[in-house]
């Protein structure tokens, strides 16, 4: 080995020093967050398959301090051993699962059909009605976001109650798609406003119509963004409460709704209840993982001009 | 809002006969008609002058589809290429206007009378008795407050927020796995969430966060116990589903600035903290104005969680508006009282954040 040449000057390794520290606080900060953000969903996981004397102790970490039990999973009719059989807390819990599903993929739906039409239509042409304009049109849309549901609640029982809509999956579609409409608008006029309108022109003097160009052109260019706000009102959809609550009585029940109705009956049988609220979010903490991208997208829509 | 004048000019030569706009003339006051009658109809029956055998409202709803529906398709007939982008923008507008205007107009009727779903009386008209009520009610005017003191954890969630964009921003490994993580808790129910952590991990003698608080020399940790200590509770639960929210889009922002920019701050001799304060901060301001804008419009609607959590306990302390009215028509199932107090939050919700967005557009608006 000949001799080194080169030597990091006393002052540069000081820099060396202070860039580690940062990059270990940094690293540091990050871990500590990601642990907050997910140690509720392992404990979740975890108590799912405790006993009673486990979770009397406290023991978190399964096969080390406790083997787990399918005790929650059983409760439910979801354990190997129940699976098979019949079970009416599961077929409850299937029936809930699917009015959630039915109702937030049908709402979405929905309101990305509505939605993308709408923002479409602002974003491309200059309508009047009355005194309104596009902007005023535009901000009527979104201003839809300020109205609390709970302003809506108390009237919509009344009306549902006579249009005997109360406690149907139709009714609660209908809502939803009004509480995440001005969302999807928002998504897509931004959406819209970054695809030049001189393909549009192009498709037109080619002797498309409006409707021709806008469902074969400007669509598929669109798409992601509609994925991103059907992601995204799927999500807000799903974990609605408020109205799902009020509205739904036996028929039309959706999964929060069960999951609440369980909290106070079960007292320290956590075991059953972490089981439940574990099979309520499995499918997002799914689209999480799996459709993060859509996700971050469509939230970045409107933060940016 | 959307940007004037870059719109698609199309000039169509629109032969449309006579007959054609009569037509659709005719589908549309046809349909209104229709409308109009069945409405009539079921409004005598339920006057109780003559019975049709209606078993509900149900036929005026399906007249006024009908009726939706023909106008969409009579504005193509009578205005030919006009109508159809028309097309484009009236099946929302009509939507939001049946589901939002209508009930807002009944929801005003129902809120100057005394209606009890559960009495056979009916609705009777009290004229201002509920806001008479509404004005002794300690339990509103508390549950405003709170909804103050909610909104003002803002700042602190905001904080929080952008602490971690920065950190997302910079250079790190795995950040894939850091974004989803810090996403996750936006995924998940409120009210999953309500168990998960205000019922299970909070839970006073076996929940890991008591026993926590114990090993750190906390007595006896009780989250709920009193008044200050349970909305602190129902903040940091509230902010823990919202912060990944505010995250994003403020993340979003930053990566929406230029390199260049920071990259001049630190030619010109910026350190870390002065080229924040002096570049990145006044550059996000913007989108920062956004993002607490919608996170207050947001943090307006808080009440699954306190609903699930506390009930608004101890003692109506921890109440948001929403949750006092849903626990107000649960007990005592009476809609005219509760409907009142919503008006009036819409109310007051319109008009500060009227005040707050003209107090933005002032402060933020670039003086060059």
């Amino acid at each position: 080995m000949s001799e080194q040449i080169f030597y990091d000057s006393p002052a540069d390794r000081a820099t060396r020093v202070k860039w580690f520290s940062t990059r270990v606080a940094l690293y540091g900060a990050l871990i500590i967050w990601a642990i907050i953000c997910l140690f509720p969903i392992y404990w979740t996981i975890t108590t799912s398959f405790k006993m009673a004397p486990d979770v009397m102790r406290g023991n978190l970490i399964p096969f080390w301090d406790y083997t787990p039990k399918w005790l929650g999973w059983r409760s439910l009719g979801l354990s190997p051993e129940t699976i098979g059989a019949e079970s009416t807390v599961r077929e409850e819990f299937l029936k809930r699962f699917f009015n959630s599903a039915i109702a937030a993929l049908c709402s979405s739906a929905l309101a990305v059909f509505l939605g993308s039409l709408a923002a479409y239509g602002l974003s491309r042409f200059s309508y009047r009605f009355g005194f309104m304009r596009n902007s005023d049109i535009s901000f009527f849309f979104l201003s839809q976001l300020i109205l609390p549901p709970v302003v809506l609640a108390l009237p919509f029982l009344v009306l549902y109650k006579a249009l005997a809509l109360l406690d149907t999956r139709i009714g609660l579609i209908l809502l939803y798609t009004l509480t995440v409409l001005p969302i999807v608008i928002w998504i897509m006029r931004d959406q819209f406003a970054g695809i030049p309108k001189e393909l549009e022109e192009a498709a037109l003097v080619d002797g498309l119509s409006i409707w021709g160009a806008f469902t074969t052109i400007v669509l598929p260019i669109a798409l992601p963004g509609m994925v991103a706000a059907f992601i995204l009102s799927l999500v807000l959809t799903w974990n609605e409460y408020f109205f799902a609550a009020l509205l739904t009585s036996t028929h039309a029940n959706t999964l929060p709704v069960m999951v609440a109705s369980q909290t106070g009956s079960q007292g320290i049988s956590w075991w059953s209840m972490a089981a439940l609220s574990f099979a309520a979010i499995l499918p997002l903490i799914a689209i999480g993982i799996v459709l993060e991208r859509y996700i971050i997208k469509g939230m970045a829509a409107g933060a940016v001009k | 809002m959307a940007d004037q004048g870059d719109f698609l000019h199309v000039v169509t030569n629109d032969n449309l006969s006579e007959r054609r706009i009569a037509l659709g003339r005719a589908l549309i006051w046809g349909s209104a008609l229709v409308m109009a009658v069945t409405a009539g109809l079921q409004a005598l029956q339920e006057a109780g002058r003559m019975d049709f055998g209606f078993a509900n409202w149900r036929p005026t709803l399906y007249a006024y589809v009908l009726w939706a529906v023909c106008l969409c398709w009579g504005q193509v007939l009578i205005r030919g290429e006009r109508g159809k982008r028309v097309l484009f923008v009236l099946p929302a507008a009509l939507f939001v206007i049946s589901m939002v205007v209508f009930p807002l107009l009944f929801g005003l009727v129902i809120a100057f009378s005394d209606w009890n779903l559960s009495s056979p009386t009916g609705r009777t008209f009290n004229g201002l008795d509920n806001m008479r009520q509404m004005w002794r009610d300690d339990f509103y005017w508390n549950a405003l407050a709170n909804m103050v003191r909610y909104t003002l954890a803002i700042i602190v969630e905001y904080a929080i927020a952008f602490g971690l964009a920065l950190m997302l921003n910079s250079q790190i490994r795995a950040r894939k796995f850091f974004r989803v993580a810090f996403l996750m808790p936006l995924m998940l129910s409120p009210v999953a969430v309500s168990w998960m952590i205000g019922k299970s991990m909070l839970e006073a003698r076996f929940g890991p966060l008591a026993r926590l608080a114990r090993e750190l020399g906390w007595e006896n940790p009780s989250f709920f116990g009193t008044p200050e200590m349970a909305r602190l509770t129902i903040m940091v639960m509230d902010a823990w589903t919202y912060i990944p929210f505010m995250m994003i889009m403020i993340l979003a922002g930053l990566q929406a600035i230029p390199k260049d920019i920071q990259e001049a701050a630190k030619v010109d001799g910026a350190r870390a903290w002065r080229g924040f304060w002096e570049v990145t901060f006044p550059l996000m301001l913007p989108v920062s104005i956004t993002v607490i804008l919608i996170r207050i419009i947001f943090k307006l609607k808080l009440a699954d969680i306190i609903i699930n959590v506390t009930a608004g306990g101890p003692g109506g302390a921890t109440d948001s508006v929403t949750s006092f009215i849903f626990r107000e028509y649960r007990d005592r199932s009476n809609v005219g009282y509760g409907t009142l107090l919503a008006m009036v939050y819409l109310v007051l919700i319109v008009i500060a954040i009227t005040i707050v967005m003209k107090l933005t557009d002032r402060w933020a608006r670039p003086r060059y």
